[in-house]
């Protein structure tokens, strides 16, 4: 099943590598992986998009806590939270047709042109992963795709629950 | 007032110096010269020369097992930091804690692939509890002292400081100042155990039938062994130990029934498989001891007390998980079981030790020795545990051997039997047993070996004499990789592919050439005084080389994917 896992860590070299080595060593499952600074300069912030029943999950968590530079690391997906991840797509536009198909479509989407090319647009749209699914799939039944970026997803949750130390 | 100013090589030792370290374990390189100059200008702290820096993450890890204390290790970069990969997995597998000083190119060339640069930090990633890398002289002893926080709080173990050359030459300097008590937001491991648990794992104990204490190396490495005793006396239980956890409680106590797992006593196995409450103490249901997981003492309600969360229902599903430091949480226990008024349920104790006392009687842990036959292995170790009292210091390297040892030298004390249980690693057992006789000179120190294991440090038998350290070397020479073979009679239809070595040396003329005593021992009636002669010797290192029987197999052993008491207990004999 798939769980989005938000990790508060200190903002130190390398502690990226050691999140990364232990899902590879371990043979966890990565989906997606997103980090940054938090406004605390000392702080990184990380969600991670990954994949396992119960058990692994809790090996997850429990290992990941174990590293010495994670501060709190907790799962956001059963309770209530906001997700999102960021496109950026660029599509083919090479006639009057598909200009306005690809305008319509994002306009539907509620994404924006940011971009525009010879023969080219492109688009920016946030939202779920499965929101982001669908934009290209209806997409590509319109145009063609010349390439695409996504962010990976970022989580919060709802409510007065906070992840800070 | 005029600050003193140090350089980083200096402020390196005065760290250390400040932690109280008396030895590093190490071999000087292009990198670390700088610290090797301050070393050397300084008695506070002895510098042991290794030939190989294995051997040094080894000895540092035997000292630290024999005594406690942080093994501290420096390796120049390069060749001389990968040279302590294997040692350091080694005590990590084994929750022992160490610093490895890694010295490094100067911050200039990093990432350059200058002469003799690796990436040391990251090839030791997954196998150290943590690491840092000192940018600038400044960071060194906070890294240090924090190293040493770490490595030695919480589940123990290794922890990496990278060095680069630049931060430590006379040319940079900066005033010393090192915070020792150190607190990290980041790291909080807990400490007791959750009272709910405490009182649902006690109220558990109480309405047991038949209770086992199920206890490995955390035991060991928290120095709990009184408290274990006397939980299981006020529990009047059998205990079973793990390899690792060993000594936990004396090897002769009335209670104890065995160690467990792929070589462990029919009865410790059985009575795992038929207990109604198993009582996880400082062990993690390791694969050596759990055989098939699926078939895992199914009718059994696991409590499992550990210090690292990861452990547990890792492998084995814990009904009643508790994390916190064993000796505490025992205490917590033994007091919990006072205030419910805990009395032994006499009648079920009486039923389930006559059960196990019929499993003892198989005798499983036995073997058979004629007067003409060869030597057989288990008859050596019984003969140098009467020679020594069962009182040395025990230092196995791996395979046949080290089975052998656990299984026929019952220890009286932890801290008495050194031996890679996690990792495994063949060439651990000399500069181990190095590292407790430089701890402990007036005791015995044994280190039983093979002469497959032994080839893999043996240029360590020269540090031996530069430092005067007068290990009993006995070597169960059976011309082959015992393990190995045993597992291709077993598995590959007696094929020998690469198990047997056509070419040894004379391994007393090896022993004499590093300036040692060297003693052959051939036959079953020079045996017992031959050995008595070698452990009589004091001040040199005796190297005992015995022939034994090379067909001879471990015994008890598990089927493979079968359950925990599925055992072979004689050839072709099952339980």
């Amino acid at each position: 099943m798939r769980r989005i896992l938000a990790i508060l860590m200190e903002n130190e070299p390398g502690s990226l590598s050691r999140i990364v080595g232990l899902f590879s060593q371990r043979a966890f499952n990565i989906e997606s992986l997103t980090v940054a600074p938090t406004d605390d300069n000392s702080l990184s912030r990380m969600t991670i998009a990954t994949k396992g029943d119960d058990k692994v999950l809790e090996q997850i968590v429990k290992q990941v806590n174990k590293l010495i530079d994670v501060i709190k690391i907790t799962d956001i997906t059963d309770r209530s939270h906001i997700e999102r991840e960021l496109l950026l797509v660029k599509v083919a536009t090479v006639n009057e047709k598909s200009r306005t198909e690809v305008k319509r479509i994002t306009d539907i989407f509620r994404g924006n042109i940011v971009d525009i090319g010879k023969n080219i647009y492109t688009v920016q749209l946030t939202g779920s992963a499965e929101k982001l699914n669908a934009f290209i799939e209806t997409l590509q039944n319109e145009t063609e795709i010349i390439e695409s970026v996504r962010s990976g997803c970022v989580g919060i949750a709802r409510g007065d629950k906070a992840l800070r130390v | 007032m005029t600050i003193e100013l140090f350089s980083g090589a200096e402020i390196v030792v005065k760290s250390l110096s400040a932690l109280k370290v008396k030895y590093i374990f190490g071999y000087p390189g292009g990198s670390v010269l700088d610290i090797y100059d301050a070393i050397f200008q300084q008695d506070d702290i002895e510098h042991i020369l290794v030939r190989h820096e294995q051997a040094a993450t080894h000895m540092a890890d035997g000292y630290t097992r024999a005594t406690g204390e942080v093994g501290v290790v420096l390796a120049t970069s390069g060749p001389g930091a990968t040279n302590c990969v294997t040692g350091i997995a080694t005590a990590y597998m084994d929750s022992i804690p160490m610093v490895v000083l890694a010295g490094q190119v100067a911050s200039s060339l990093i990432g350059n692939d200058a002469f003799q640069e690796t990436d040391i930090v990251g090839c030791t990633r997954p196998i150290v509890k943590h690491s840092f890398n000192c940018r600038s002289l400044a960071d060194i002893p906070d890294a240090i002292a924090k190293a040493f926080y770490l490595a030695s709080t919480g589940r123990p173990g290794p922890v990496v400081v990278e060095l680069p050359k630049d931060i430590l030459i006379p040319q940079n300097k900066g005033p010393f100042c090192i915070e020792t008590n150190i607190k990290m937001r980041s790291y909080n491991p807990n400490v007791n155990g959750h009272p709910k648990q405490i009182r649902k794992a006690a109220k558990t104990i109480n309405e047991a039938k038949k209770l086992i204490v199920y206890s490995g190396g955390g035991i060991v490495i928290a120095d709990a062994s009184a408290l274990l005793t006397k939980l299981v006396e006020t529990l009047k239980a059998p205990i079973t130990n793990t390899l690792m956890g060993l000594g936990g409680i004396s090897g002769v106590h009335k209670n104890f029934i065995g160690m467990l797992g792929m070589h462990g006593s029919l009865e410790a196995n059985k009575s795992m498989a038929n207990a109604d409450v198993i009582l996880a103490l400082g062990a993690r249901f390791d694969d050596r001891v759990t055989n098939n997981v699926e078939k895992f003492c199914p009718n059994a309600t696991i409590i499992h007390v550990d210090i690292d969360p990861t452990s547990i229902s890792k492998t084995i599903n814990a009904h009643i998980p508790i994390v916190g430091l064993v000796e505490v949480v025992m205490q917590q226990l033994l007091d919990e079981l006072d205030a419910i008024k805990f009395q032994p349920n006499d009648e079920a104790l009486k039923e389930w030790w006559q059960q196990i006392n019929l499993w003892r009687q198989v005798k499983s842990i036995s073997y058979q020795q004629e007067p003409t036959q060869k030597i057989k292995p288990q008859r050596v170790v019984e003969a140098m545990y009467k020679i020594t009292n069962g009182e040395a210091y025990v230092c196995s390297d791996v395979g046949q051997h080290q089975m052998f040892a656990a299984q026929y030298y019952p220890f009286a004390k932890p801290r008495q039997w050194i031996n890679s249980g996690g990792a495994g690693t063949m060439g651990f057992g000399l500069p181990a047993a190095m590292g407790a006789k430089l701890a402990f000179p007036d005791k015995h120190v044994i280190c039983i070996t093979g002469d497959g294991s032994i080839q893999m440090n043996i240029q360590e038998l020269s540090t031996c004499l530069q430092y005067n350290l007068a290990v009993v070397i006995v070597t169960l020479n059976n011309r082959s990789l015992g393990m190995v073979r045993q597992w291709q009679d077993m598995v590959y239809d007696g094929r020998h592919a690469s198990s047997y070595m056509e070419s040894l040396p004379d391994f007393v003329k090896v022993a004499e050439a590093y300036g040692h005593v060297g003693i052959k021992i051939d036959t079953l009636e020079e045996l017992d005084e031959k050995l008595a002669q070698a452990f009589s010797i004091k001040n040199r290192l005796v190297f005992v080389d015995v022939l034994v029987d090379e067909k001879e197999h471990v015994y008890p052993m598990h089927i493979r994917g079968g359950a925990i008491d599925e055992l072979w207990i004689r050839k072709g004999e099952k339980a």
